[in-house]
């Protein structure tokens, strides 16, 4: 068994909380066009998760740079930084029992603050910034809490209709514990009035779960004169305790 | 009124989109000097134990287009069936193989190519050997929540025939969505998200 060296963490094997699928956006969300024909459409096969779901791999710090979690800096050229709206984001990710979950790689990537992603098949109008890549990364600690610095992403027209503008917004990768706590989400920002009018947001039914995905404004962390930042916790699906359980095989 | 449960829900997923590579596979994408190497991307190296396969995977759409720009996740057991994980309490896994790699679909042809090592059998949890597979996890632009499935091998014909997962497939004619077809050290795997050959994708 590996686990992170110097942890006394004992580790978890419990099963996962079901997924509620009513919670995510469906696979077919026809506002989102590219949705329609990549959404499976017949019945999932569900089961409790055997150990293939519950164990997962680990990150060790070995893994990051000094700069992985600056994006004004992790792309410029020495002695410059990236154009726009200095912002700091953190959080914790915990897990559905509200639980932190440390020592989880979180992977975030954006378009610059002009709307701009780096990436050939994007040709918005808006400049590429030289001193900005746009992505990034970090572990989380021991409470499971992260943060790094950026620039706040513009928003961007997207061919999907005629007119639809994806709000601001930073993509992000989370890794859990178990292998199918893997998620991808996006975190938009408090007061963006185009998060009500995207398609993708749109995709979600809840109002409380968008909500979710929306980042406050959080003055108490900001840095006076220097940025601003922005409060985002991301939930992975909780896990029974093993107590109880049928031991698996070999235990 | 009663007491609270007092759990919080899972943040809503929400689709990778079409730039996934710049956050996950950045050198891949032309942004360099970020990363020394895209995470993922090299699974085995000399000491890894056991028998060294290829997977040639293809992700396609409703109209039988391969995907290029999706993003393939794989999770498996070494070639004793051990995870390096810290949820495996049976054993230590090969030190030489953490058993996680990560491929984008090439931009041109949809294909994704892993080195990896074939992973040995874990047990289900009533204790019966699963047959050897792979894990999956597959993200693209029009996908809203990450696809979870299994590869399994058409070599094991025995194994997969006793296998509890595949088992529990009611109807018998898409098990085949789930075997990949040796050819050679390498198997090839097509991933239809629609369609009469749509894979069996897992709520697990």
């Amino acid at each position: 068994m590996s686990s992170d060296p110097g942890s006394n963490r004992k580790p978890e094997t419990g099963a996962f909380f079901q997924r509620d699928r009513t919670w995510h956006p469906p696979a077919l969300t026809p506002g989102y066009k590219s949705s329609v024909l990549r959404s499976p459409q017949k019945a999932l096969l569900s089961f409790d998760n055997t150990l293939s779901e519950i164990s997962g791999p680990v990150f060790g710090h070995a893994i990051l740079g000094e700069l992985d979690n600056d994006l004004i800096h992790n792309f410029a050229k020495p002695g410059e930084s990236a154009i726009g709206e200095r912002i700091i984001v953190h959080g914790r990710v915990l897990d559905e029992r509200g639980v932190g979950v440390p020592g989880v790689l979180i992977e975030f990537w954006q378009a610059n603050a002009g709307g701009r992603y780096r990436h050939k098949k994007d040709g918005y109008l808006a400049p590429l910034d030289p001193n900005f890549g746009g992505c990034g990364r970090t572990i989380t600690g021991e409470d499971g809490g992260y943060t790094f610095r950026t620039v706040k992403p513009g928003p961007y027209p997207w061919p999907n209709g005629p007119n639809d503008w994806r709000p601001a917004h930073i993509h992000f990768s989370v890794f859990g514990h178990g292998f199918a706590q893997r998620l991808i989400t996006q975190m938009y920002f408090e007061g963006d009035p185009l998060i009500w009018k995207c398609p993708i947001v749109r995709g979600i039914a809840d109002k409380a779960a968008i909500e979710a995905l929306t980042a406050l404004l959080d003055t108490q962390a900001t840095i006076p004169m220097d940025a601003l930042a922005y409060k985002f916790d991301i939930v992975l699906r909780g896990r029974r305790s093993s107590l109880f359980e049928n031991r698996l095989e070999g235990n | 009124m009663a007491q609270s449960l007092d759990r919080l829900k899972e943040s809503p997923s929400q689709t990778a989109g079409p730039y996934v590579h710049i956050g996950l596979t950045p050198n891949f994408c032309g942004i360099g000097g970020v990363y020394a190497t895209d995470l993922g991307a090299t699974m085995v190296n000399d000491k890894t134990k056991g028998e060294r396969i290829k997977l040639h995977i293809r992700v396609l759409d409703g109209t039988g287009t391969p995907l290029r720009d999706a993003l393939v996740e794989i999770w498996q057991a070494d070639a004793d069936g051990l995870y390096n994980s810290p949820a495996e309490l049976r054993g230590a896994a090969d030190p030489n193989f953490q058993g996680w790699g990560r491929c984008p679909t090439d931009m041109d042809t949809g294909l994704c190519t892993f080195e990896t090592v074939k992973p040995g059998r874990v047990p289900f949890r009533d204790g019966r050997p699963m047959a050897p597979h792979i894990t999956l996890w597959i993200v693209a632009r029009g996908i809203n929540l990450g696809l979870h499935t299994r590869l399994y091998f058409s070599d094991e014909e025995k194994a997969n025939a006793e296998d509890p997962i595949l088992a529990r497939i009611e109807h018998r004619v898409r098990v085949p969505t789930l075997i990949a077809e040796r050819q050679g050290d390498t198997y090839v795997f097509d991933v239809h998200l629609q369609g009469e050959k749509e894979t069996v994708f897992f709520d697990s």
